[in-house]
């Protein structure tokens, strides 16, 4: 877009980067906003599937499908309340940091092949390093609520959110060695093909880090059975038991952001990102040569494969939330440091191995082999040059790919 | 420096010391069941000590039973076990037919064990719904919910409320059943069978249900006897006791010819447990898992019972015959009546001064002692914990105020 601006309508360079990055900024945000809007109202309808009700009903005229939008406006009509003794400054940043957190880290997110915030070629760090800030919006609006209980919450927020991310780091680092990239684009791009090219069937020690991942994703997140910051029959609401109104709804989005985001990330380093299980695009023909509209139409069904990926994750997420009873903080502190660290670290060893003995992974799909894609920052004339990049293709075509050079990242 | 430092142990102290803090648990609290206050001295996520705070419910129920006459006083039982009303009319209704000497028809007799048995399943849903509630998961408490109130309906027919029924009175029932309602609760019980198996895999057996519950708050039979706890969390502990069966003979007498196992650990077995999930290997008698499994045998236990009473009343072609005169007077001097609830031995004390008002009533809760015990129970356990105890011990705050 920063090109089309920059050298069609003959903007400055800077006033398009600035636009560009304002458009894309507000594109994010109302797609996640709006995004965490339906998980909630699918949440409640779910939850009351699951316990034999009928959730909402009636808002919006079937199915209660505008709940949530009246849920945040009866938010933003209510009374922010502050708490005598609170620390007002960190009282109202707090919100903001997480929301901030948990909404930044989906610039690195791809959803297709081109649809990306920003392409950043240590992509999978900055979103869990991204991701990792939440905790200090918990932990501040724990400190400044000047509640027992918000405190209670914030430093079991702390101590569990910073066990987890060393296991989730080590599940996190498996794709990005298989990959040999820390770029989400590059790391999806290589699962391409069939489904037996996803990393979950990479090998089997692929398939244990994933449900690794998953564990540890649900703790990092503070979903049932892991949610203790806000543990209600202990906490009364944890670390936002003092807030109300909008600020509230801050960290309620959050929460919903950060659920999307780590199923989408497990979709991107596990499950071939935008790929589908099967290569329709690539069997009916339709990869590049075939015109910008035809890719443009696979990139968007590439999307859709991303989301219906991170939705289930999402609804598999809310299943285990409605079925479980929640765990003690010692018990969770014992899941992670004597199960999911050694498993992962396992985990990681077995799948080094693992490449080193038979680097293509157990079953090759029908496309070709992972290492013959090139890495993202190698692309261009000037190698790591942000400017416009060749198109990549999309979808494995063994064809194509003959005549191109081949810059071979894995030995 | 260094050498400073290890010879005043004061310093070190204060290097390393944490601060205790008292939170207050309740009465505005989601998991106190009701008003109740805890007191937590909490170093952390330690607590040191726990100090139950009552009062918050106090209605003066036992100076107004002063007040009225003793079928008059009825609703009032209602409202202190709430959650099993029918037991409480029966509670109080025995003792004052023990000390009017009233033997109540047969018929009357089957009705009452059929209707009791049914207040303590409906009872021992909400137990353990909330139960599950404490432990953070919330569908088996409207799994629970769900079914009783199929009970609720069940009494709604007979006797025109779902709360408060007042329907178990002095010198029999209110009102005989419907036509048809015992074919509709042998139904229920019918459904409601295979619907417990859900729970057991819900919570029972659950794998997270096991860690929260097993070893904690484990309670010695000692202990238990001490404080005089009774009902579920007695025989959780594996003392054999139910008023049932070893209760004063008007109360058992309700209950002759009946055939029934008290919920009890004999031996390493609870009565016909080959039909239960095993005990996991990590519950210790005494703790809130034998606390909540001895509730769950209770369930089945009062099915069985319901179905005995089902044959019997319908055996039973006499009248039921009518309750007492409200007026009714009582005469001089006074009676004690335990019987067994759902949460326990509930008694009821009248002295007579031989008119129709009692002189003094009095009613000894079992909440109260069974509450009495969690500063014992509670002493060094996690915050999470401490609801998973007060759970397990299925007070009722309307019983312990009055």
């Amino acid at each position: 877009m920063a090109d089309f601006l920059i050298n069609t309508v003959g903007l400055p360079e800077w006033l398009a980067w600035t636009i560009t990055a304002f458009v894309a900024a507000a594109l994010i945000l109302n797609v996640i906003a709006g995004g965490a809007l339906v998980f909630i109202w699918a949440e409640r309808k779910i939850a009351a599937r699951i316990q034999d009700r009928l959730g909402p009903t009636r808002t919006g005229g079937r199915f209660g499908w505008l709940q949530s939008l009246a849920d945040g406006i009866k938010l933003l009509a209510k009374e922010d309340l502050m708490p005598e003794g609170a620390d007002g400054m960190l009282f109202r940043l707090a919100p903001y940091i997480s929301f901030c957190a948990s909404f930044c880290a989906f610039i690195a997110l791809p959803f297709a092949f081109d649809f990306v915030g920003q392409r950043l070629n240590v992509g999978v760090f900055f979103v869990v390093a991204v991701l990792g800030l939440e905790v200090f919006g918990v932990i501040l609006a724990g400190y400044a609520s000047a509640s027992k209980w918000s405190l209670f919450g914030a430093m079991r927020e702390a101590a569990q959110v910073v066990s987890y991310e060393v296991p989730l780091g080590m599940c996190v680092v498996v794709p990005v060695m298989l990959a040999g990239s820390m770029d989400l684009v590059t790391i999806a791009e290589k699962q391409a093909g069939w489904m037996t090219n996803w990393y979950l069937f990479h090998d089997p020690f692929t398939f244990v880090i994933f449900w690794v991942y998953v564990t540890c994703a649900v703790a990092s997140v503070n979903r049932a059975p892991f949610d203790l910051a806000e543990a209600e029959s202990e906490l009364v609401a944890g670390f936002h038991t003092e807030y109300s109104g909008l600020r509230w709804s801050f960290f309620f989005m959050a929460e919903y952001g950060s659920m999307f985001l780590v199923s989408a990330l497990a979709a991107v380093l596990f499950m071939g990102g935008w790929n589908g299980p099967i290569p329709v695009a690539t069997l009916v023909g339709l990869s590049e040569g075939t015109g910008d509209t035809a890719n443009y139409f696979v990139r968007l069904i590439g999307c859709g494969n991303l989301l219906l990926k991170a939705t289930l994750g999402v609804l598999l997420m809310m299943w285990v939330r409605w079925t479980l009873p929640r765990l003690r903080i010692d018990q969770v502190m014992t899941t992670c440091l004597k199960y999911c660290t050694p498993i992962a670290a396992a985990m990681f060893a077995g799948a080094m191995l693992w490449q080193l003995a038979f680097p293509g992974g157990v079953v090759r799909g029908l496309s070709r082999p992972a290492g013959e894609i090139r890495e993202g920052w190698l692309e261009g004339p000037g190698g790591l040059s942000p400017g416009r990049r060749e198109p990549v293709p999309h979808v494995g075509a063994v064809g194509a790919m003959e005549s191109q050079e081949v810059v071979q990242v894995v030995p | 420096m260094a050498q400073l430092i290890d010879d005043d142990p004061r310093i070190i102290e204060f290097d390393v010391r944490t601060d205790e803090m008292l939170v207050n648990m309740g009465p505005q609290h989601p998991s106190t069941h009701g008003v109740l206050r805890l007191v937590l001295r909490t170093d952390g996520e330690i607590v040191s000590e726990v100090e139950p705070h009552i009062g918050y419910l106090h209605r003066c129920a036992e100076k107004i039973g002063e007040n009225l006459t003793a079928r008059q006083w009825i609703p009032y039982t209602d409202r202190m076990d709430y959650l099993a009303a029918m037991n409480m009319n029966l509670g109080w209704s025995l003792a004052v037919e023990k000390l009017m000497q009233y033997q109540v028809s047969e018929r009357a007799r089957h009705l009452r064990v059929l209707i009791a048995e049914m207040g303590r399943i409906a009872s021992h849903l909400v137990g353990m719904g909330a139960y599950g509630l404490d432990l953070g998961t919330f569908s088996p408490f409207l799994y629970a919910f769900r079914e009783r109130e199929k009970i609720l309906d069940l009494f709604e027919e007979a006797c025109g409320a779902r709360l408060t029924y007042s329907y178990i009175t002095v010198g029999g029932l209110t009102a005989d059943l419907p036509p048809g309602w015992l074919r509709k609760c042998e139904e229920f019980l019918d459904q409601f069978e295979p619907v417990i198996q859900e729970y057991h895999s819900l919570l029972t057996t659950n794998a997270i249900f096991v860690k929260r519950t097993a070893a904690i708050g484990v309670m010695s039979p000692e202990l238990a006897i001490e404080y005089g706890c009774s009902g579920p969390v007695l025989r959780g502990s594996g003392v054999d006791q139910d008023m049932r069966r070893d209760g004063e003979s008007i109360y058992t007498a309700m209950y002759d010819g009946y055939a029934f196992e008290v919920a009890v650990m004999k031996n390493g077995h609870y009565p016909r447990d080959h039909a239960y999930p095993p005990v996991p290997t990590d519950a210790v008698l005494g703790d809130c898992w034998h606390r909540f499994f001895v509730r769950m045998l209770e369930v089945v236990q009062s099915m069985d019972l319901v179905r005995q009473a089902i044959d019997r009343y319908s055996a039973c072609k006499g009248p039921l015959g009518e309750p007492v005169k409200l007026t009714e007077k009582i005469p001089a001097g006074d009676a004690y009546l335990e019987t067994e609830c759902p949460k326990g031995q509930m008694g009821f004390y009248l002295v007579s001064d031989g008119s129709a008002i009692p002189w003094r009533v009095r009613a000894r809760s079992s909440s109260f002692s069974n509450l009495a015990v969690t500063h014992e129970l509670c002493r060094g356990c996690l915050i999470a914990d401490v609801p998973a105890i007060v759970g397990s011990l299925d007070i009722v705050m309307g019983e312990i105020d009055r």
